[in-house]
């Protein structure tokens, strides 16, 4: 490794896990960067959170090689467990203590003496706007503090990798922006960041790269603007109710047309000159042009049927 | 199904241990009152009520009042009681509604230490009523010492008895609600045939012979004896129960969490 070189946080090769005849994580194989955000992309049971309980021995790989910061994990599960902060998808607070305790308390498990981790404590209560309730009890706190108090928690052994497993399912529109700007903010300080989501404008907004999974294995590999200019282009064009003028006007102009009955999506490469057409020559009503959006890579890679 | 290595555990385990006493002592005005209350309530329904019809019953070579005769086994009663449903329903909550095992799983713990450390955990708690009750119970004068002060290892050897017993219970049911099945067909039973409010010889024969397998009834033989300072040979086959028991139940629990939790 050279001192230029991008350095590798993490890196899993050829994971695998079964449960009974479901291939839960089917070969999977990435690395993660210092300082960048990663994301684990997938739909509801694309083997996302089993791939983040392998990380911390939760889950037994079936077979496959996991190394964080050039450790083995079989080998060193200790002494990487030290240096990771988990913040897992269930609420697994302590409702038997104060916010502060929560802290305090986890603190403990890393070995932190009690003055540091008091000081800890205060810093990270400051940083997400947690000071006025630091004396409440976890049981009477809203979904969105409790979700800061976790992510508080995961960073109290300050972390040189933080794994975060859909931060913000079932938050506010307020707590999720509250949350994403302060990522934001520890991934400018130079923290390494995994995270899961189905959210892609939460991918979109903090991945430097990012993987989309489903059924366990990965479908394509990147940063997130340049997928989406490369597999879906640079806009897409909406129809609502299209009409037999609006399709035959695109066949005459051979376009890429995903057909969704009621509704017609055009992904265009470059300009809004067929939207200008269309609008101008055909229908102007019901048609709308939008950029292209991870959600469109999204669909376009796993699909549109309902899971589970 | 594997057997715990040694090498799996480390002085992280009083780390698990630390996060429960430190609950608990949040709460103790409360946590300390049953053991205080419930030996003068037994001791004043049954001093008074049933006494005086029972007379004195036989044990060894002495005669004592019914109220001495069941004083040792209501803390026996109580340090199974404490460690058993610690680590039944407080562990299944903690593991099971609470998720609170996994959170330590994302920290340098791992579950061999965190299942230890509540067993010994459950095992502090018999020790704690143990105690209280004993002074209580020796406020009324049904104590003799020194050997009644031989209650608390007696109490840690139980309680981590029960608290085994309790967690294999926690590693096998499929919910909450199921702990009632190990609860009537074991502790319930155990409460009342260990030799605990009547003396075994009481029993018929058969009856006798399965009352041996008991651990209760062992706990009680050894409490009673060590309470009241009567000597025999058999006390070192009733520890050496206890012993054996505890060397084999405890690892077991800790493997069958092993087996339920990571898979």
């Amino acid at each position: 490794m050279n001192d230029t070189g991008p350095v590798t946080i993490l890196q899993a090769n050829d994971l695998r896990k079964a449960y009974g005849r479901i291939q839960a994580v089917d070969g999977l194989s990435f690395a993660v960067q210092k300082g960048e955000c990663f994301g684990l992309l997938g739909p509801n049971g694309a083997g996302k959170t089993t791939t983040i309980q392998m990380l911390y021995g939760y889950t037994p790989r079936d077979s496959g090689e996991l190394r964080l910061f050039d450790l083995d994990i079989d080998r060193d599960i200790r002494t990487i467990k030290r240096r990771i902060g988990i913040c897992q998808q269930e609420d697994s607070l302590d409702p038997d203590l104060s916010v502060r305790l929560n802290l305090v308390g986890y603190a403990r498990y890393f070995s932190i003496s009690r003055a540091e981790a008091a000081r800890r404590a205060d810093e990270l209560l400051k940083f997400f706007a947690l000071e006025g309730r630091a004396d409440d009890n976890v049981r009477i706190l809203s979904g969105g503090l409790k979700r800061r108090l976790m992510l508080a928690r995961a960073l109290v052994n300050r972390p040189d990798l933080l794994i975060l497993d859909e931060p913000t399912t079932g938050l506010d529109p307020q707590s999720r922006q509250l949350l994403w700007e302060r990522l934001a903010e520890l991934k400018e300080q130079g923290l390494t960041i995994l995270l899961t989501t189905h959210y892609m404008e939460e991918a979109a907004r903090l991945c430097d790269r990012l993987v989309i999974v489903d059924h366990g294995h990965i479908l394509v590999e990147g940063n997130p603007a340049a997928l989406v200019r490369e597999r879906v282009g640079h806009s897409v064009l909406e129809i609502a109710e299209p009409d037999d003028a609006v399709r035959a006007f695109l066949q005459a102009e051979q376009c890429k047309v995903e057909d969704l009955g009621k509704r017609l999506l055009v992904h265009l490469d470059d300009g809004d000159d067929l939207f200008l057409r269309l609008t101008r020559e055909v229908r102007a009503e019901g048609c709308t042009l939008r950029p292209a959006s991870l959600e469109d890579l999204f669909l376009k890679l796993t699909g549109r049927e309902l899971r589970e | 199904m594997n057997w715990p290595s040694p090498s799996r555990f480390s002085f992280r385990v009083f780390r698990v241990w630390q996060r429960n006493f430190e609950i608990y002592r949040q709460n103790w005005k409360i946590s300390f009152l049953p053991p205080l209350v419930e030996p003068m309530l037994y001791i004043l329904a049954f001093g008074l009520g049933l006494a005086v019809m029972v007379g004195e019953i036989p044990l060894g070579e002495r005669l004592v009042p019914y109220t001495t005769f069941i004083a040792p086994a209501l803390v026996s009663v109580a340090i199974m009681y404490n460690s058993f449903f610690e680590t039944t329903y407080n562990s299944f909550v903690r593991m099971y509604y609470q998720k609170t095992f996994d959170a330590l799983l994302a920290t340098p713990l791992n579950l061999e230490e965190i299942i230890l450390g509540e067993i010994l955990w459950a095992a502090t708690k018999s020790v704690i009523a143990a105690t209280l009750m004993g002074v209580v119970i020796s406020l009324f004068g049904l104590f003799e010492f020194p050997g009644a002060l031989l209650l608390v290892p007696l109490a840690v050897l139980g309680g981590l008895l029960f608290a085994s017993i309790g967690m294999i219970c926690t590693a096998l049911v499929p919910g909450i609600e199921m702990f009632n099945l190990p609860i009537f067909l074991g502790i319930t039973p155990m409460f009342l045939f260990s030799g605990t409010f009547f003396p075994l010889q009481n029993l018929p024969g058969w009856a006798q012979g399965v009352a041996q397998l008991l651990p209760l009834t062992h706990l009680v033989a050894l409490v009673r004896g060590c309470a009241l300072q009567l000597w025999s040979g058999w006390y070192w086959l009733s520890l050496l129960y206890l012993a054996v028991a505890v060397a084999i139940l405890l690892p077991l629990a800790i493997a069958l969490m092993v087996r339920r939790i990571i898979h």
